[in-house]
């Protein structure tokens, strides 16, 4: 309880040196308007439809975006871990092409599909698909080597080896890789958006930017930070769920 | 010399108050030898972190003469440093103390010698077996020329052979040292072997229920002294303690009955 | 495993990837997707002159400094926070707030208060880089073993020695995992402040080719970033495996067990 409260109270000196600051002219107001006159704008923001259809535009493209990275990855990293040769020959690749950063395929899928979701939804997918992958990848190559035995002892097929034994122990990573994917998927969802134009909150910061509007430009802002807070906590308590009943919650791969 | 005096603790949180230590006097003499028993939960590493200034007692006192006092923990894989390479560990409290670095060398050596690691200061301690990093442990207490040598069970989680090799290697640290030695076990056997005087705790609330000198030769040798019929008599006395009193687990904090 | 073997496996699936990308991009008449023997003549041309000092090397200096000043803020920042439980309790929610903003996002802030020179593309970065520096560090301070605390307490070991060798590094594996991500976040907004009102550096240039129609010379500049992230990558895993020798050491040790 008393933690919560020492939350609250951290909230609230940032919230008061949001406000103060600008106030007290230590921060120009041109550059940072004080926290009270965000808040208002945004509260004229959220009545306004034009805020919630750029709101749901930015959801769809990460949810969609998310969901085929996530697909591909597990699906992908299942059989290529499930299979040593795979692995060992696909092991360069991709040790090249995950560290390509995502944003140097704005400049492309700009000019291959313009300012539209699907250039945003290639840059989303590219850069969740990988942590998925990877997490996966580690998940199963941590199948213990006795079950491993085990399994074969017993003659387990193919099947039934993937389903019993490289699923379950690759699951914890899985899930972990779903929840690193979910933060980057939306933060390369909104950068997409701000920087090739695709509809969304990222492109209506960018138009604050270009007319000048600074509050308003901040109180977007603070809104892109409150659905990365909430996506955060929601990946987390949908891994607690799904591991709740896993016997060692295995920590994340550093990778 | 160690004295505690009218020692007492009670942990208080969540609501919950347990009562570890009730009341605890004894004394021991500089250069002596001395294992404390108890049946498990009784508190005695809850005794031991009061001596050595690792958690205030709730009231009564810890006196040493003399400084500094070292530590060996039960916890060996623990209490290494794991990026540390052997010698490095041994050294790393001499470097805090600023000593100067020929005397540290000098004393690192001396003292994994005489623990019998000559040969592996670049080891890192994770590669050693557990008893040969329990003995790193050691090595580290004996550079740190300790005149007061606190040992928290350190020997419970080493198989038996190794564990009759570090009970003779620590008598015979001891005995070059001349330090002032506290050993806590649950192990009656091993305090019997081990010490000059066992004292034998009850359990939580701690009191001592006795303190008993072990009046065997001080040449001891794990086949005649364990074979020693006084050795079986002792080992008897302080076993019939120990059986007598109830067997309740401090950390669970249930009450306590001792009226009987 | 033989030799052969391993070459094999090593190179055989990019050299099959590669040589697919060339013979069927060849003779390409798709004017934005050009044949590969096209891009990699771009390429040399584009790359291997004097666009490697002016555009080239200034960014990946920014980059550099960026990244150092917010390994060094984090970690800082973050010993501090993780070792003190109040500060803890009262800066998590503000810092998981921060984190969650898109670091993109912060370049029109950015760029309003520090202008449009090398100090805002350096602020971006550090702005970015520096969370998963700073939240990993709290968290592996936070995880430092009771019986090595006790251990130090018990040896004097105080201060600064403390700090040195038992919090930072108990927390080095977690701190390494924070500036990997750190540094992929890092070449990311390397690229971005370069989009925004720039007249120099490597996105700059190719957001210049695109908006002038030069396919291939874009298509190489993409090729550039990419290998500019893998050597990093790679100069990383160099220095993690120096760095964190002791942990990969005690997991394989672990795992013979």
């Amino acid at each position: 309880m008393s933690r919560a409260l020492w939350g609250l109270a951290g909230l609230a000196i940032f919230a008061a040196l949001g406000e103060a600051l600008p106030r007290l002219g230590l921060i120009s107001p041109l550059y940072a308007p004080p926290l009270s006159r965000i808040l208002s704008l945004l509260g004229d923001q959220v009545q306004q439809p034009r805020f919630w259809t750029a709101t749901v535009d930015t959801l769809k493209t990460w949810a969609l975006g998310l969901l085929i990275a996530v697909v591909a990855g597990v699906v992908l990293g299942v059989a290529i871990g499930a299979v040593p040769v795979l692995r060992a020959a696909t092991a360069s690749t991709i040790e090249f092409l995950r560290p390509i950063p995502s944003v140097a395929l704005i400049p492309l899928v700009s000019l291959l599909y313009g300012a539209t979701i699907t250039s945003t939804l290639v840059l989303v997918v590219y850069a969740s698909f990988w942590q998925v992958l990877v997490q996966v990848l580690h998940g199963v190559a941590d199948v213990d080597p006795v079950a491993h035995d085990t399994a074969r002892a017993y003659r387990l097929g193919r099947w039934a080896r993937v389903r019993y034994l490289f699923w379950p122990t690759a699951l914890p990573y899985a899930v972990t890789g779903v929840r690193l994917a979910a933060s980057v998927a939306l933060i390369l969802a909104i950068t997409g958006e701000l920087l090739i134009g695709s509809p969304g909150l990222g492109r209506e910061i960018g138009n604050a930017q270009d007319s000048g509007a600074v509050p308003q430009m901040y109180a977007l802002v603070i809104v892109t930070g409150l659905i990365g807070l909430a996506a955060n906590l929601f990946a987390r308590m949908a891994e607690r769920r799904v591991l709740a009943w896993h016997p060692a919650i295995r920590g994340e791969v550093p990778v | 010399m160690l004295e505690v005096q009218g020692l007492r603790k009670v942990y208080d949180g969540h609501g919950r108050r347990v009562e570890a230590i009730a009341d605890l006097t004894f004394t021991v003499g500089g250069g002596e030898f001395a294992c404390v028993v108890g049946p498990s939960g009784c508190g005695k590493t809850t005794l031991l972190r009061c001596i050595a200034g690792l958690l205030p007692p709730t009231s009564g006192q810890v006196r040493v003469a003399g400084e500094p006092i070292a530590v060996v923990f039960q916890e060996y894989g623990r209490s290494l440093f794991p990026w540390l390479r052997v010698a490095q560990n041994v050294e790393l409290p001499l470097k805090a103390a600023k000593m100067p670095r020929a005397q540290r060398q000098r004393q690192v050596d001396e003292a994994l010698a005489a623990v019998g690691l000559a040969d592996a200061h670049d080891a890192y301690p994770w590669q050693l077996s557990g008893g040969m990093q329990q003995r790193v442990a050691i090595a580290r207490a004996i550079a740190y020329g300790p005149s007061v040598l606190l040992m928290d069970e350190p020997f419970a989680a080493v198989d038996a052979q190794t564990r009759a090799d570090l009970e003779d290697l620590i008598r015979s640290v001891w005995q070059r040292l001349g330090v002032t030695l506290l050993f806590v076990t649950h192990d009656i056997d091993e305090s019997v072997y081990l010490g000059q005087r066992v004292i034998v705790l009850s359990s939580a609330p701690t009191r001592v229920v006795e303190n008993i000198v072990i009046d065997l030769p001080g040449e001891r040798d794990q086949l005649t002294t364990r074979a020693d019929p006084r050795f079986a008599e002792l080992r008897a006395r302080i076993y019939a303690h120990i059986k007598k009193l109830p067997s309740q687990r401090a950390e669970h904090g249930s009450t306590h009955d001792l009226s009987r | 495993m033989t030799l052969a073997r391993r070459i094999v496996t090593l190179l055989g699936l990019p050299v099959v990837l590669v040589a697919t990308w060339w013979f069927l991009s060849a003779g390409s008449t798709d004017f934005y997707r050009p044949s590969l023997q096209r891009i990699v003549t771009a390429f040399q041309q584009t790359w291997f002159s004097e666009r490697l000092v002016v555009d080239v090397l200034p960014s990946v200096a920014r980059l550099a400094v960026g990244y150092l000043i917010a390994l060094v803020i984090g970690i800082a920042l973050g010993m501090m926070i993780g070792a003190n439980r109040w500060l803890r309790a009262l800066c998590e929610p503000v810092l998981e707030f921060l984190r969650a903003i898109p670091p993109p996002v912060l370049v029109p802030i950015i760029m309003l208060v520090a202008g449009i020179g090398n100090t805002t593309k350096v602020i971006v970065i550090v702005s970015g880089c520096v969370w998963p520096v700073l939240l990993n560090t709290v968290e592996g301070v936070r995880g430092v073993d009771e019986v090595l605390a006790d251990t130090c307490r018990s040896y004097r070991i105080t201060g600064l020695n403390r700090w040195r060798h038992l919090v930072l590094r108990s927390a080095s594996p977690q701190i390494v995992t924070g500036a990997r991500q750190g540094l992929s976040v890092g070449i990311i907004l390397m690229v971005i402040s370069e989009l925004f009102a720039a007249s120099s550096g490597l996105g700059f240039t190719i957001v210049q080719f695109q908006r002038g129609f030069q396919i291939p010379e874009m298509w190489s500049g993409v090729l550039v970033l990419g290998l500019i992230g893998v050597v990093l990558a790679q100069l990383f895993t160099i220095a993690e495996r120096r760095i964190l020798a002791w942990y990969h050491g005690i997991r394989s040790s672990q795992r013979e067990w």
